[in-house]
């Protein structure tokens, strides 16, 4: 258990991205009521684990954290959804469906819908970059994915979800990917 | 053919994760290729679209809460009790003058000034430990985890015991300020009220004796064991914290 100095720094240190760790995992899994739970699981077990940081990104630290736990989750609860991305990397086929999103007229329920089409890998990587605003060794580091194929990853996952959002537009030049 | 650069390094370029040296090489050759620019253009109105559409999901206060309560007050019930009870006032107005009476006649045998300002130091201290992340800086329901802990911080340890059979559970320890010295607080829990267990070393200048009494919705007994000063701090029914004092010394 903590001690009170080190309780404070939990407090100031890992505290404060609990909406990082939180977007994170609603982008994950989907849906924002799990993300509650699993969040909360999160923290608690980085409050236990805090005496193994060893000081750094502490957003990244907890960013780890969540994601593992957003990882075991689906496994348990919705093993589908990381066969999709199974598949999806082998195949490389657009998980969405164009003409049901070139329905939406809403320019935001558009790019949320595509976002949650894609398959995880290239979303939380995606999130993470553009909605949390992680360089390259952040990402390379919640992630896991080595440095060298951030950039890559990213590219494939941009071109993904422009093809999701605009349909077929995409598709000639994420053919070459 | 996609230019190679397009679909690595152009995302480098956008992402600010070029060197100074790769990104002037790759400015260069962003001007004689249309391809890349091309590229640029659609991922840059792309990353407009992202920012601008406010995807970010924020954590829900509730949870904010909750994450706060599991880590620092142990369980969730503790926290109702504090935002809950904390004017809560027990009814029990038969204990209450008994109580009066008592600390009546202790104040004619000698000077109350200093244990009123005592008690009515522990009785803050009690208000302010049911302030969320206040409760506890060690949380264990183990005697075996809060009584090591104690050690070194303080030049005294106090007695640690979980009573969780006869209705209190400890749930954890804490430092805290008592009259100008550091004491230790032992951390109960009676069904759901929280019971807060100061503990000091008992010094010679020191007037008071044994008393118990109310005060703002709050009961506390006093006494002297040894030489250790313990006094227990709860809403609870004065009868249960008599109950838990004679679990510490029967």
């Amino acid at each position: 258990m903590l001690q009170p100095e080190q309780r404070t720094r939990f407090e100031q240190l890992v505290l404060p991205h609990l909406d990082a760790a939180f977007n994170l995992a609603r982008w994950l899994l989907r849906n924002r009521a799990d993300a509650e739970d699993v969040v909360q699981d999160a923290m608690l077990r980085a409050y236990r684990f805090f005496d193994q940081f060893r000081g750094g990104d502490a957003r990244a630290w907890l960013l780890q954290i969540v994601r593992n736990n957003c990882y075991t989750w689906l496994d348990k609860h919705r093993p589908a959804d990381l066969m999709t991305e199974f598949n999806e990397e082998i195949h490389r086929t657009p998980s969405t469906d164009p003409e049901k999103l070139a329905v939406q007229s809403d320019e935001r329920g558009q790019l949320m819908r595509a976002l949650e089409s894609l398959p995880a890998r290239p979303r939380e990587v995606l999130v993470l970059r553009e909605l949390e605003g992680c360089s390259y060794k952040e990402i390379a580091e919640i992630t896991g994915i080595p440095m060298g194929t951030v950039m890559s990853t990213l590219s494939r996952a941009r071109e993904r979800l422009q093809q999701a959002m605009t349909g077929s537009v995409a598709k000639e030049a994420s053919n070459d990917v | 053919m996609t230019c190679e650069l397009s679909r690595t390094t152009l995302h480098g370029y956008i992402d600010g994760e070029l060197d100074a040296v790769r990104a002037a090489e790759f400015e260069n050759h962003l001007e004689g290729c249309p391809q890349c620019r091309a590229t640029r253009d659609r991922m840059e109105s792309l990353r407009t679209q992202l920012r601008e559409s406010n995807l970010y999901e924020y954590a829900p206060a509730g949870l904010r809460e909750r994450v706060h309560t599991q880590l620092f007050e142990g369980s969730s019930e503790k926290r109702e009790n504090a935002s809950g009870r904390r004017w809560f006032l027990v009814p029990a107005f038969s204990v209450a003058a008994i109580a009066f009476a008592f600390w009546l006649a202790l104040s004619l045998v000698q000077p109350h000034t200093h244990s009123a300002q005592i008690t009515a130091e522990l009785i803050d201290a009690h208000v302010r430990s049911l302030q969320p992340g206040h409760l506890t800086d060690v949380i264990s329901t183990d005697q075996h985890t809060v009584k090591p802990w104690f050690d070194g911080k303080l030049d005294f340890i106090p007695p640690v015991a979980d009573y969780s059979e006869k209705g209190f559970s400890l749930t954890g320890g804490r430092l805290d300020f008592v009259d100008g010295h550091s004491v230790a607080v032992l951390v109960y829990a009676r069904a759901k009220h929280i019971v807060n267990v100061f503990v000091w070393p008992a010094r010679s200048t020191e007037t008071m004796s044994d008393s118990s009494g109310s005060r703002q919705g709050y009961n506390w007994i006093l006494w002297h064991s040894g030489d250790m000063t313990f006094c227990i701090v709860s809403d609870a029914a004065p009868t249960s914290l008599a109950q838990l004092r004679d679990l510490i010394h029967p």
